[in-house]
């Protein structure tokens, strides 16, 4: 049912539209590496939205989450690059790179469907660091992968003649690349806005949210939950996938190390760090933790010039050092995240015991 | 209903089931007829919830089966119980704490509705139809239990009598053929009991079958059309209240040893 927009709800969307329209041109002022800081912002938030599925709605703790960005990331570097000479349309890649990363999430599943918990997080761990491994070796005897290498010279986004590298005149004004993969993220990340949304009130979300509840019960009145556990890790790796094609087309450049378990382990704290669950809170989270390590990179040197006349301690290790306690510090003091969902602030006291039924 | 009332709807076939040394369910036989309420008692580690167990496909049985509506019933295969029209509340109530009452009723809807990923990302007009549709029939059983004012809040804020019923919708919504009560009136005072029963009642007027596990013997008696009873994994007798009120066997099972 469509219902008409409140004054209210339209004036903010409006603003939203406009914010979003001028961001990258606000970025820039500062120089093309924020905009390309935001475009990661952009693309974490869309590879969180698709954890999300799996981790906040199914409630299945996938810790390999990054093995399907990379299957996403090495069958785009590997379909539209000289490394094979082959230069497939993107209509064509996406599809097929989100198709493998679906089928890679379901053999994941498969083995996976009967652990819970601490034990599904060692064994998605160990997948995801098997996935990189393959990466890093897929080059000999046959030279699949180019190993530690990576592959270069990707080719970019492009519709038809329109390419997403290089500047480009559209209506007058100048577009660098960064912010042209700007708009295409914005595009792709309300689409995966919406699909969270529709599919946490459909009938297959709801299974899905009773077995994160109560896997016993959700048996008894009549779930396959096994069918709809390797949904969910489909559905999720597919997104993963599809990122993961955007990401080697805007670096035209690939190699394993992109794609280590640091990557997983981030992910899923902007999941669990924003909110669980909840739309708003994911994005809040994956913005924030791609944003501050990079403001912190820019800040920690010359607010210690400023305030003890020299750099006392090496800004990267201090960096990383502020970060992390500002993730101890949240979950310290929110454990439910910065932004949970308001009627529902789960209250993470330990739950009882597995019982038999 | 389309079958007729006395017809016999599940049939227990010798079933055993044990846990290491502990023979928790002795060779029960035994048989529910359509549109009775029938209940099962024994004393505490009597089996009564591994029977529940058994049937609903949580444990698979050691020995034996079950036959509903004259064909088996697979073991192992929780959903497909569920499917064929099996529903069950649990001994330890066991809802879905982080969802809404409405939602809980709503997932219950799972098995008798069909929208898939694709419909839902759609948004196509049969899967919106489908949602309105699961929507008002939770609206309508939450009324049914009378619990349609906490519609709104998450299961695990109801008080524990409410708990209670919400699980009963839930199971109503699977449209159960026989609807399994294990311990539905534990932890209740009079009032609260005196309304459950009306509500079993209620259920079975409308057609459902009911199996009733419960402490509560008044209730037994005054609710069921037959009774088994269960000792130490084994049946000892099967029959109306009045007899098995009387007999020997049960009134040492529930005094002696
Ligand atoms: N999962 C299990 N593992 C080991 N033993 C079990 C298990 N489930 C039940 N048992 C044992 O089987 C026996 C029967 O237990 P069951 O729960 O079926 O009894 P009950 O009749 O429901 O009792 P109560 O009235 O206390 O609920 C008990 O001795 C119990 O300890
Ligand atoms: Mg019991």
């Amino acid at each position: 049912m469509m219902k008409w927009l409140s004054p209210r709800s339209a004036l903010g969307i409006a603003l939203i539209t406009v914010a979003l329209v001028a961001l990258p041109f606000v970025a820039a002022m500062g120089g093309q590496a924020w905009v390309r800081i935001l475009n990661f912002a952009i693309l974490y938030a869309f590879l969180a939205l698709g954890l999300n599925i799996v981790v906040g709605l199914a409630g299945l703790l996938d810790l390999g989450y990054i093995a399907f960005y990379a299957v996403g990331a090495y069958t785009w570097a590997l379909l539209a690059s000289p490394h094979f000479g082959l230069h497939w349309p993107i209509w064509a890649i996406l599809p097929f790179g989100a198709a493998l990363a679906c089928i890679a999430g379901v053999v994941l599943g498969s083995p996976t469907l009967k652990l819970r918990g601490d034990y599904l997080a060692i064994v998605t761990l160990g997948f995801g660091e098997i996935v990189r491994i393959f990466m890093n070796n897929l080059n000999a005897p046959v030279n699949i992968t180019n190993g530690a290498q990576g592959i270069t010279l990707i080719d970019p986004v492009k519709f038809g003649d329109f390419s997403f590298s290089g500047t480009s005149q559209i209506l007058g004004i100048s577009l660098s690349g960064p912010q042209k993969y700007y708009y295409l993220l914005v595009a792709l990340a309300i689409l995966v806005i919406i699909v969270n949304e529709r599919l946490q009130n459909s009938r297959i979300g709801r299974a899905w949210q009773a077995i994160r509840e109560d896997e016993i019960a959700a048996k008894a009145i009549g779930i396959n939950t096994r069918n709809l556990k390797l949904l969910a890790f489909a559905m999720g790796a597919s997104f993963g996938g599809i990122a993961g094609g955007i990401f080697s087309a805007m670096q035209g450049f690939v190699s394993p190390e992109s794609f280590s378990l640091i990557e997983s382990i981030m992910i899923l704290a902007m999941v669990v760090l924003g909110g669980m669950g909840h739309i708003p809170g994911v994005i809040l989270g994956a913005v924030l933790l791609t944003v501050l390590p990079e403001v912190l990179r820019y800040a920690v040197g010359p607010v210690q010039t400023a305030i003890f006349g020299k750099v006392l301690v090496d800004p990267e290790s201090l960096r990383m050092l502020i970060f992390g306690l500002a993730l101890v510090l949240v979950m310290r003091f929110k454990p439910a995240g910065l932004w949970p969902s308001p009627e529902r602030k789960r209250d993470l006291t330990v739950k009882p015991q597995e019982v038999a039924p | 209903m389309s079958k007729a009332m006395g017809e016999v709807l599940l049939e227990a076939n010798a079933v055993a089931k044990h846990f290491g040394g502990v023979k928790a369910l002795r060779d029960v036989s035994l048989t529910i007829r359509r549109g009775e309420v029938y209940g099962l008692i024994g004393p505490n580690g009597a089996g009564k919830t591994t029977f529940f167990n058994c049937m609903t496909g949580l444990y698979v049985p050691d020995g034996g089966g079950f036959m509903f509506n004259g064909t088996p019933l697979v073991a192992d295969a929780p959903h497909q119980a569920a499917e064929r029209g099996i529903a069950r509340t649990f001994q330890n109530i066991r809802l879905f704490g982080n969802m809404t009452a409405l939602e809980n009723v709503m997932v219950g809807r799972h098995v008798r509705t069909k929208a898939g990923v694709v419909g839902a990302m759609l948004h196509t007009p049969a899967t919106r139809n489908e949602e309105a549709a699961i929507r008002q029939r939770a609206i309508d059983l939450l009324h049914y239990v009378r619990i349609e004012d906490r519609a709104e809040d998450l299961a695990k804020n109801l008080s524990y009598g409410d708990q209670r019923r919400l699980e009963i919708a839930r199971a109503l919504a699977t449209e159960p053929s026989l609807l399994c009560l294990d311990e539905p009136a534990a932890g209740m005072n009079a009032t609260e009991t005196e309304a459950l029963r009306d509500l079993i009642e209620g259920i079975r007027r409308d057609g459902t079958t009911i199996l009733l596990i419960e402490h509560d013997v008044k209730l037994v008696m005054g609710l069921c059309d037959r009774v088994a009873v269960l000792d130490y994994g084994a049946l000892v007798i099967e029959d109306v209240p009045a007899v098995v009120q009387k007999d020997q066997r049960v009134i040492e099972a529930y005094l002696g040893a």
